[in-house]
């Protein structure tokens, strides 16, 4: 299984995230953000936490129009693989292959913390090694991540079960306490809090390894 | 010419922002304000010379990268 991880000035959790699908098995490329194209073959593309272009205009903003993720676009769209945390997150509903935008938290303060989330689907390749209702802990580490969608986008969210991931104890504000949601086709998964921060004993839980477990899993018999 | 851009979050979006900025009016003593709502205001300065063709210009960046326009809106000044 080939990720590709994409790089842009600010990001800081490329490496974190580079490590995690390593750890699970993957080949890892990193990727450029003024490269035009992935790498050949590329299953699934990681887009990382950080501060892309320092948030200026809005987060993930300035990225979303960077040369490689149009590329990113095109392989969603051809039925590629995408997972965006936290900055991937805001990053992925910039380019509109997620709906929603995330908003600066309700408290207005960077929370930075462990929280726990409760699964709510275990029908993607991204959470099919969790149960339904099973609750992790991963940590978030974020000023924008207040998800917010209008009604009619939040109905179809909820009636696909769209949203992966929600928090048991809000702590930013967030719409029906989304913390994570999939695409409709269940390929692209856009979550604020870090999995890949959770991912080996040595970081204080593992409960992020199944994600990039089942990810290596499902796409190497894909 | 310049372009003048104001981006604002569309009503019913909630503005901690704003909402920061009215409670700390609030302490400072400014009794009476109901709302703040704070937004952006972008100046472009632009080689195009024909307001039509600037004001065409500016609204696609706005629709392709300055506003967000799920939450957002936007209003375009030329001069």
């Amino acid at each position: 299984m080939h990720a590709a991880v994409i790089v842009f000035p600010g990001s800081n959790c490329d490496r974190d995230l580079a490590v995690a699908f390593e750890r699970a098995g993957a080949r890892v490329s990193m990727v450029w953000h003024k490269d035009t194209a992935l790498p050949e073959g590329v299953d699934i593309v990681g887009v990382p936490g950080g501060f892309s272009f320092g948030d200026y205009l809005r987060c993930g903003a300035i990225a979303a129009n960077s040369p490689i993720c149009r590329s990113v676009v095109g392989h969603a769209e051809k039925g590629g693989y995408v997972l965006g945390v936290c900055n991937g997150f805001q990053i992925l509903t910039e380019t509109g292959l997620l709906p929603g935008v995330l908003l600066r938290n309700a408290n207005l303060k960077y929370i930075c913390k462990p929280i726990e989330l409760r699964v709510e689907t275990a029908d993607s390749p991204f959470t099919a090694g969790y149960d339904a209702g099973q609750s992790i802990t991963v940590p978030i580490a974020h000023h924008d991540g207040n998800y917010f969608a209008d009604a009619e986008t939040l109905k179809r969210l909820h009636g696909d079960a769209r949203v992966a991931f929600t928090y048991v104890d809000n702590p930013n504000g967030s719409v029906d306490d989304i913390a994570g949601i999939l695409s409709g086709n269940r390929r692209v998964l856009g979550m604020m809090p870090h999995p890949e921060r959770m991912a080996e004993t040595l970081h204080g839980g593992s409960d992020g390894a199944p994600m990039f477990d089942s990810l290596v899993d499902q796409l190497a018999n894909a | 010419m310049k372009a003048r851009v104001h981006v604002m979050l569309k009503n019913g979006v909630l503005d901690p922002q704003g909402e920061a900025v009215r409670h700390a009016l609030g302490s400072l003593g400014f009794d009476g304000v109901e709302g703040v709502r704070q937004g952006k205001v972008i100046e472009l300065d632009l080689a195009e010379t024909d307001a039509d063709k600037a004001r065409a210009n500016v609204t696609e960046m706005c629709e392709k990268l300055l506003a967000n326009t799920v939450i957002e809106s936007y209003s375009v000044e030329i001069a």
